[in-house]
């Protein structure tokens, strides 16, 4: 049966590998940055069994495992490796191979699509294939590895060719790798803290409940806010929802709840556009896309966030209270 | 209540602010929170390390990295602008408007990993894109090129956003049904999910709206250019 974990062992054997590289280039930091990394992917599952079992230890390795990363993070300049191939290389090769290029590079999110809307179905001799959780996910890594033999047949270069180029890739974007990972568990140890009761605490201290309109800007706006602190809408509904949307909005003004969570939520995800901390969605493509700004994905968002949210928020006053 | 855990957004805002590296700012952040919360040292370690296993298919998508590699070795960002380059009827306005359907559509259905930046962006649509704003405008300088890839992963990201909300079985609706469930209230995800409908359709015409903006503004650079060297 295909598990996402078996994905997990994938990317930390293409991190090891992109250690190992760097440690026979002498890059010291950078090697050990990738191989930190790949261990904490390697060892998660077990990190997690153990934890589940009520022995915390793998998991403190494992915290003390990010503290080491986020030391080299600073320590690891973006790289610039030259590109393997001239551009007239490249351009007789495009001219060579055409549309044919395209085949690998579609497989990707079709097989992925196929996993999704029919891996639930496909057996084998009785057993499923694929595990119901993240099958999705567990389908774009088994399209990752179909789409690479078809590279590398397609473009008549081996294996190994494709990891030295993806190990370019993965050089290029460095420590913002990271990121997601690091505010995902910061979104955790928030919550854990009590951050958002405290937020709710204090918008309650402040806020005139009497009017409808003013509870509603709150909302809407608390929402944004702290999503672009939290970098996740999902983090900053149920604080929003317990401080100002459940009290004040349907109970005391009588909201339509379907109508304040969806539109509530889609409020957090304008956020989510304009915000350094959603890094998944905002630096990670602009690293991968090498822009010379990390904000620039933001910068192209901003108008159409504000826009999406001025809508957003007339909308939900023309429809919530009726 | 206890406000000092306050202090970890204090601490992001202001790193965010002085452009410290991100990855210790955050890291920082999660320390004093969970410090000033009165976790003791090690299980607020133990913490850091679980949270941050559990969330490791956000690392999903470097796994493209090597074929994207070995096809743009080959030629495969050259193919695409080629390629666009010869498609008379496709502008840049055209071909990042019916991007955004088709990745507002997949996402209504729930196929939201179908498409993205590593899969889809930087192999295909940032290319294409370029390639369609130097039919516009043959001068394009780096900055350009920045802008163009940033609006097509702008385009892909609004696209995802505000489609997925209006599918049934997925996180954002299940987490509100969830929330109300606690909370006494029943409600279909149907219900739920129909709601996101308005501002779905909102943001399709908001986002298209602003690319052919940015289409028109290339074509005025174009024009001026050509007036400035006939006279």
């Amino acid at each position: 049966m295909l598990r996402v974990e078996y994905a997990y062992w994938l990317i930390a054997a293409f991190l090891l590998y992109a250690g190992l590289r760097n440690l026979l280039e002498r890059q010291g930091w950078r090697a050990l940055f990738w191989l930190v990394l790949g261990t904490l992917f390697a060892g998660g599952d077990e990190v997690l069994s153990q934890q589940a079992a009520g022995n915390a230890l793998p998991a403190q390795l494992a915290g003390g495992g990010v503290i080491l990363l986020a030391l080299l993070a600073p320590q690891i300049r973006r790289s610039t490796h030259t590109e393997n191939a001239s551009r007239e290389h490249r351009m007789q090769s495009a001219i060579r191979l055409g549309h044919r290029l395209f085949v690998p590079a579609l497989l990707i999110p079709v097989v992925t699509l196929l996993v999704a809307l029919f891996g639930s179905h496909l057996s084998i001799a009785g057993y499923a294939v694929f595990a119901k959780p993240q099958m999705t996910l567990t389908g774009l890594a088994l399209a990752c590895v179909i789409a690479l033999f078809a590279a590398s047949r397609v473009t008549r270069s081996s294996m190994p060719e494709g990891l030295i180029e993806g190990r370019r890739l993965l050089d290029a974007i460095g420590w913002a790798v990271l990121l997601p990972l690091l505010l995902a568990a910061l979104g955790e140890v928030f919550t854990q803290s009590g951050v958002g009761a405290a937020i709710a605490g204090l918008a309650g201290t402040i806020l005139p409940t009497g009017s409808a309109l003013a509870c509603l800007l709150a909302f809407a706006l608390g929402m944004v806010m702290f999503t672009v602190i939290m970098g996740n809408a999902f983090a900053a509904f149920p604080v929003m929802m317990a401080g100002i949307g459940l009290p004040l909005l349907i109970q005391q003004h009588g909201a339509n709840p379907a109508i304040l969570g969806s539109m509530g939520m889609l409020c957090g995800y304008c956020g989510t556009l304009m915000t350094p901390m959603a890094a998944d969605y905002n630096l990670v493509p602009a690293a991968l896309l090498e822009l010379r700004s990390p904000y620039g994905v933001i910068r192209a968002q901003l108008g159409s966030a504000l826009a999406i949210l001025a809508a957003t928020i007339v909308l939900m006053y023309l429809f919530v209270f009726r | 209540m206890n406000y000092w855990p306050l202090l970890g957004i204090a601490v992001i805002v202001i790193g965010f602010l002085l452009r410290f590296n991100p990855v210790p700012v955050v890291v920082c952040a999660a320390l004093t929170s969970g410090l000033l919360a009165g976790l003791t040292p090690l299980a607020l370690l133990a913490l850091l390390g679980k949270s941050f296993v559990s969330s490791r298919l956000l690392l999903l998508y470097v796994l493209t990295l090597p074929v994207i590699g070995l096809l743009e070795r080959a030629g495969l960002r050259e193919h695409a602008q080629r390629w666009i380059g010869r498609l008379h009827g496709l502008s840049l306005a055209r071909l990042l408007t019916g991007y955004l359907l088709l990745r507002q559509v997949l996402a209504m259905f729930g196929l939201t990993g179908v498409a993205g930046a590593a899969q889809t962006v930087r192999p295909l649509l940032a290319p294409m894109s370029e390639a369609a704003a130097e039919k516009i405008l043959p001068e394009l300088d780096s900055a350009d090129r920045d802008e163009v890839r940033a609006i097509a992963a702008a385009t892909d990201n609004i696209g995802r956003f505000f489609g997925e909300d209006v599918f049934i079985a997925l996180g954002a609706v299940l987490l509100i049904q969830a929330f109300y469930t606690q909370h006494g209230i029943e409600l279909t995800p149907l219900s739920i999910a129909l709601w996101a409908m308005p501002t779905a359709i909102a943001a399709f015409v908001i986002q298209s709206v602003r690319v052919w903006l940015y289409q028109r503004q290339l074509q005025r650079r174009a024009a001026n250019m050509r007036s400035e060297r006939t006279n």
